[in-house]
């Protein structure tokens, strides 16, 4: 007579207060033994109604909450919402502006890319040593945004037809020093954490996401790239004239945990080189273009985005001719490239799910709004 | 079969090379004057400070908490602890004052006597492990003959604890963690032991001052160190390397601290521990792993010897310098590495580790009967080690490869593009 050992599913809550949930996010997932049969995502604890509250502030007024959407890149998402203004009111930035925007961005991606590579280490177990090292290489972006804006992580820094202040005298030094100091730390990461082979193990082969999944889920950023697929906003519908920089889009091969991460390694090393481009033809002229304080722009509606360190980040703003947008409305990459956490989860074990959240670089700031 | 007792120091009291010299001279005074049977009382208090003395205190407290913490700082480019005292010298004794202080919360739905139980059986066979570690040439608790299995078979039994503490929270992380140490624990206490086997073929039998050297015992093992003048390590690289890393899945360190995982299963069977039944289990840990830096230290580096320096340098001081460099790899590892998935932690026990283990047996029996039959000599030793550290080296790439091994094939690079399009199959991003 044979008998089989049968064990019973249950439900383990992983968060919303767990260590690497990123935040205040919870799977609800169904397990048995160690592997998940089932993950659902519950997600609003960190709900602010920001989409609501912009409806009645100005649009200047407006670009603090975007600081607080996504806060690990600030400058990218006020780039994002000052570029939906700037459509629906027709303005023009001048060149030296569009310049400074593409440099902060490329910083803020690289300062958020840090984070990601990092947590995302750390999530297989990499006891907190990448994430000191990227956050000791984030820093020195830190303090660039600090001098520039005064702010470091909510920066407040774009504005409608430009960005605040023009450039400090130490700006550009201290550029050059991060341009300087991160191919070495690139090369460190990947002599840690590419080679390792329990890193590998870890990572290759979990949280598998085929091309047609990737596009059908409306995925983008880092997460489309992994899986092959060349699309990148900054190609594909250029902006602040990305067009007139040279750089490649990385492409991952089979679409899992490790091809994110060595996309992401690698955009650090476009973003280095783009910011070299665009600081060594740094425009002189106006930062700004002359903005109206109280704008009222035409009646209408406007869709702009950007490919923030996330994926696509979209901003859509109806306008009545009133002060204020009549409906404000944010696409973020983060919440989107969640969707297909169910699909690479399920199948795989609790340490597994750990990993895949981790490869997605979630900023709960940002799905909850 | 007698243990052999050797006196390296002179048996003056005032021979610190020696501490069994001065805590002879003292009970042997406290015995004229004191009525019978206070001088064991007497003995154990001696013991107990001076073990305190030379190695709790340094080791337990100031490499395992401090020290740990402030090399994971270096390497993790910080400075670690600096606010309490000079250099944070007193951070540990700041921590345990927190942690007694601390309010030992249990929850309403656990087990609690299994639960207050649980951080008691896991300290004691922490305490003794260390009976049977010489120290120095008579600085040896309990000289057993079969010493080497008494240290497997007491360090085997913190799992028991470990099971029951995660079983009793009545949390499902808990459980996590129980469950994942005990498979754990099953699966590597094989390798490890095979591992050992290798050292036990090597030093027993060899022919020592008239008579034979008894594998089992740590003692003889020192002593095999010292009259052959090299390391079990260099004749047993292969043991060592499994020796660590089944020690560190055993004690839950990183790479394999899958048990306590703290990205997965929040703290593992420690979840629902606080206060100071939680630090029971952290200065534990910590005593398990010098108990096991120890035993590394007298099975595979030599001991209290080195090379003849134990004549002049006191042999317990050396003895516990290379307990503290075995605890560094710990430190080391734990600072540097990524974890393991359990079931790639089983498999890579059973596939891997353990196959080693077996190769290393036949290589050092082998070995061992060519030894024999040439009269022991002394030089043949060293040709073993040469070989040793070839064939380990060799067997253990010729093996990973063998299971699937091949770094070469997995790209740590990702592909490039100009320009943006749909999806680009492997191989045809060449000219896009």
């Amino acid at each position: 007579m044979t008998q089989t050992i049968k064990s019973e599913p249950f439900i383990l809550n992983i968060g919303p207060q767990h260590p690497s949930t990123h935040g205040v996010f919870r799977i609800k997932a169904t397990v048995d033994g160690e592997k998940v049969i089932e993950a659902e995502m519950v997600m609003g604890y960190l709900h602010r109604s920001m989409e609501k509250l912009a409806e009645e502030r100005t649009y200047t007024q407006n670009i603090p909450f975007t600081d607080r959407t996504d806060y690990l890149s600030s400058m990218s998402n006020n780039l994002g919402y000052c570029l939906a203004v700037e459509k629906l009111a027709s303005i023009e930035v001048p060149a030296r502006g569009n310049a400074i925007r593409v440099i902060m961005s490329e910083l803020q991606r690289l300062a958020s890319h840090c984070m990601a590579i990092g947590a995302f280490a750390n999530d297989t177990g990499a006891w907190q040593t990448p994430v000191m090292w990227a956050f000791r290489e984030r820093e020195k972006i830190l303090d660039i945004f600090e001098v520039t804006s005064g702010a470091r992580l909510t920066c407040n820094y774009m504005r409608i037809g430009g960005v605040a202040f023009d450039l400090r005298p130490q700006f550009e030094p201290m550029v050059r020093k991060v341009l300087n100091d991160f191919p070495p730390f690139l090369q460190e990461m990947e002599d840690l954490l590419s080679g390792n082979e329990i890193f590998l193990s870890r990572t290759r082969g979990v949280g598998v996401l085929s091309p047609e999944m990737a596009t059908n889920a409306s995925l983008s950023g880092p997460m489309l790239r992994g899986s092959g697929v060349a699309w990148d906003l900054r190609k594909a519908d250029p902006y602040c004239g990305y067009e007139q920089y040279d750089f490649d889009i990385p492409i991952g091969y089979q679409g899992d945990s490790f091809d994110r991460f060595i996309v992401r390694l690698e955009e650090m090393r476009q973003s280095l080189h783009i910011i070299q481009q665009a600081l060594d033809g740094l425009p002189s002229g106006p930062h700004s273009t002359q903005v109206p304080l109280a704008l009222r722009p035409p009646k209408g509606e406007a869709y702009a985005r950007i490919e923030s360190p996330r994926g696509e980040l979209g901003y859509y703003l109806v306008s009545d001719e009133g002060p204020a947008p009549y409906r404000f409305h944010i696409r973020p990459p983060s919440f989107i490239n969640l969707s297909a956490l169910r699909e690479m989860t399920v199948g795989g074990t609790v340490a597994d799910a750990i990993v895949v959240l981790g490869s997605i670089d979630i900023v709960v700031g940002e799905i909850d709004r | 079969m007698s243990i052999p007792v050797l006196a390296l120091a002179t048996d003056h009291w005032y021979d610190l090379r020696d501490l069994a010299n001065i805590s002879d001279a003292i009970l042997d005074g406290a015995d004229k004057v004191l009525p019978f049977g206070i001088v064991y009382v007497l003995a154990a208090l001696i013991g107990f400070v001076a073990s305190f003395l030379i190695f709790v205190l340094p080791s337990q407290l100031y490499l395992g908490v401090y020290g740990e913490r402030k090399i994971i700082g270096r390497i993790q480019s910080r400075y670690g602890p600096n606010r309490v005292g000079p250099f944070g010298l007193l951070q540990p004794i700041a921590d345990a004052v927190k942690l007694l202080t601390k309010e030992a919360l249990t929850p309403k739905e656990s087990d609690r006597a299994v639960m207050y139980v649980a951080p008691i059986i896991f300290v004691m066979p922490a305490v003794l492990i260390f009976a049977v570690i010489p120290f120095g040439p008579r600085m040896v608790f309990a000289n057993v003959p079969v010493s080497l299995l008494y240290f497997m078979a007491i360090s085997s039994l913190p799992v028991i604890a470990t099971f029951m503490a995660g079983w009793s929270a009545n949390n499902k992380y808990s459980l996590f963690g129980a469950m994942r140490i005990v498979a754990m624990a099953i699966s590597y206490e094989v390798p490890l032991v095979m591992a050992l086997l290798g050292a036990v073929v090597v030093t027993s039998g060899a022919p020592y001052a008239g008579d034979f050297l008894n594998g089992l015992a740590l003692q003889d093992m020192v002593l095999w160190s010292r009259e052959f003048h090299i390391w079990v390590v260099f004749v047993q690289p292969l043991a060592l390397v499994i020796y660590f890393i089944c020690v560190s899945a055993e004690l839950n360190r990183t790479p394999t601290d899958i048990a306590e995982a703290e990205s997965e299963i929040v703290a593992g069977y420690l979840t629902e521990y606080s206060g100071m039944k939680w630090g029971l289990f952290y200065g534990m840990d910590i005593g398990y792993a010098l108990g096991a830096s120890a035993f590394a230290a007298t099975v595979f580096l030599g001991g209290w010897t080195f090379f003849g320096l134990e004549k002049w340098v006191p042999p317990w001081m050396i003895f516990i310098g290379k307990t503290h460099l075995f605890y560094f790899l710990f430190i080391w590892t734990r600072g540097t590495l990524p974890r393991l998935r359990s079931d790639q932690l089983m498999a890579f026990a059973w596939k891997f580790l353990l196959p080693l283990a077996l190769f290393n047996i036949f290589l050092v029996a082998t070995e061992r009967m060519i030894w024999s039959s040439q009269d022991y000599a002394k030089g043949l030793i060293y040709v073993f080690a040469v070989v040793n550290i070839a064939v380990s080296i060799a067997a253990v790439y010729g093996w990973a490869r063998f299971l699937g091994y091949r770094p070469e094939n997995t790209p740590v690079r990702p592909r490039l593009v100009k320009n943006a399009g749909g999806y680009i199959p492997v191989g045809s991003e060449a000219n896009r």
